[in-house]
């Protein structure tokens, strides 16, 4: 990480930090959620 | 939004070096393009039909899984594409802005992120349908990353024509993961869209031969000039055209299927032999600007997505031919 930045580019960093968060926990939620209907979509076959 | 580089000054001032453009994380939307969408949207569909017309019934949530495997699966062998062909695309314009020439991603993180989603994809189609679809994902992922990549693209001007079996494989991904097997059906959809991909991807090539060129990528147009291309486009229209008949005369499509491909058929021709006859000059380079060819392109996108819309839609219509 560089010792300085601007207010701008701080700001700029933290709107993709961010952002890169929200798309994380979006894909692991869904992830999740497919992985649980998978599961209960198996066992009532078998 | 802006999807440029950023720059920052160092610890130096505005004479220091500026750091690599990578400092800054990538945006979601960097990640995605890795995946090359707009390729992925014809993986799935040609997919998605291929699961809805095979004999069986799949659970809509177990069918939903399998679709997206597919698209996963092609958006990681696209991620692996852009990792080890970094190098062409940063001199190509038309891939030169890419996360990775463009310095928004880097080249070892594409890697990581296309072999991860390669396998959970594989993983996942195993687990929700049978591992038999999931093999012959995995296949589809090899054929391309290996074969088509690494290997043919850059040693002959027949890359396409091989490589072109990779995105015709999912139709039967989606056929394997109904039925966890395969029959004539699906080899003809990888038939069709096999000899589909020679005329679209040389239509393209026609009017971005400069690009291949400075790129070092033999396509043909390259190596063997623009009359030869021209020639081979209306070839493999014209091998096309009846191998798309073919289900309807086997009896696995009815009408519907049938006079669509018919009617497609004779447009995507039609295309074709503007492209043939296209005005040139001794050396075969075309005085309009390559107009049929951008226009034979537009038309191969349509064609293809028209004709698994139509069978889709012939079976989707009741009527007498559905046995």
């Amino acid at each position: 990480m560089p010792s300085r930045m601007t207010t701008a580019e701080t700001a700029e960093l933290r709107r993709r930090q961010r952002g890169k968060n929200i798309a994380l926990v979006a894909v692991l939620a869904a992830l999740a959620l497919l992985f649980y209907a998978i599961a209960m979509v198996k066992f009532k076959v078998s | 939004m802006d999807k440029q580089p950023v720059t920052i000054v160092g610890g130096g001032g505005a004479s220091a070096p500026l750091l690599p453009v990578a400092v800054l994380p990538a945006e979601a939307g960097d990640w995605l393009a890795l995946l090359k969408p707009r390729v992925i949207t014809l993986v799935v569909f040609t997919g998605f039909v291929g699961l809805l017309v095979a004999p069986g019934r799949l659970h809509p949530v177990l069918a939903l899984a399998a679709v997206l495997c597919i698209a996963v699966a092609a958006g990681a062998a696209g991620a692996i594409n852009m990792w080890y062909d970094r190098d062409i695309d940063a001199v190509m314009r038309r891939t030169a802005k890419r996360p990775i020439p463009g310095g928004r991603i880097r080249a070892g993180e594409a890697l990581g992120f296309g072999v991860v989603l390669a396998v959970a994809s594989t993983l996942v189609m195993g687990l929700a349908t049978n591992w038999f679809a999931a093999a012959v994902l995995a296949a589809s992922i090899l054929f391309y990353v290996f074969i088509y990549t690494m290997w043919l693209k850059r040693s002959t001007p027949q890359n396409i024509v091989i490589g072109g079996a990779a995105g015709a494989f999912p139709p039967m991904i989606g056929w394997a993961a109904v039925t966890g097997g395969l029959d004539v059906m699906p080899l003809l959809l990888f038939a069709i869209v096999f000899l589909w991909t020679p005329p679209h991807f040389w239509a393209l090539s026609l009017y971005a031969s400069a690009d291949y060129e400075r790129a070092g990528v033999p396509m043909l147009p390259v190596t063997h000039g623009a009359r030869v291309t021209r020639r081979q486009v209306m070839l493999y229209t014209l091998l096309l055209v009846p191998v798309s008949l073919l289900p309807w005369v086997l009896g696995y499509a009815g009408p519907v299927y049938g006079l669509s491909a018919l009617g497609l058929g004779a447009w995507f021709l039609l295309a074709s032999w503007r492209v043939l006859h296209d005005q040139q000059d001794a050396s075969g380079v075309s005085l309009t600007n390559d107009a049929p060819a951008k226009w034979a392109f537009r038309v191969s996108l349509v064609y293809l997505f028209a004709l698994f819309g139509a069978l889709a839609a012939d079976y989707l219509i009741p009527g007498p031919w559905h046995g």
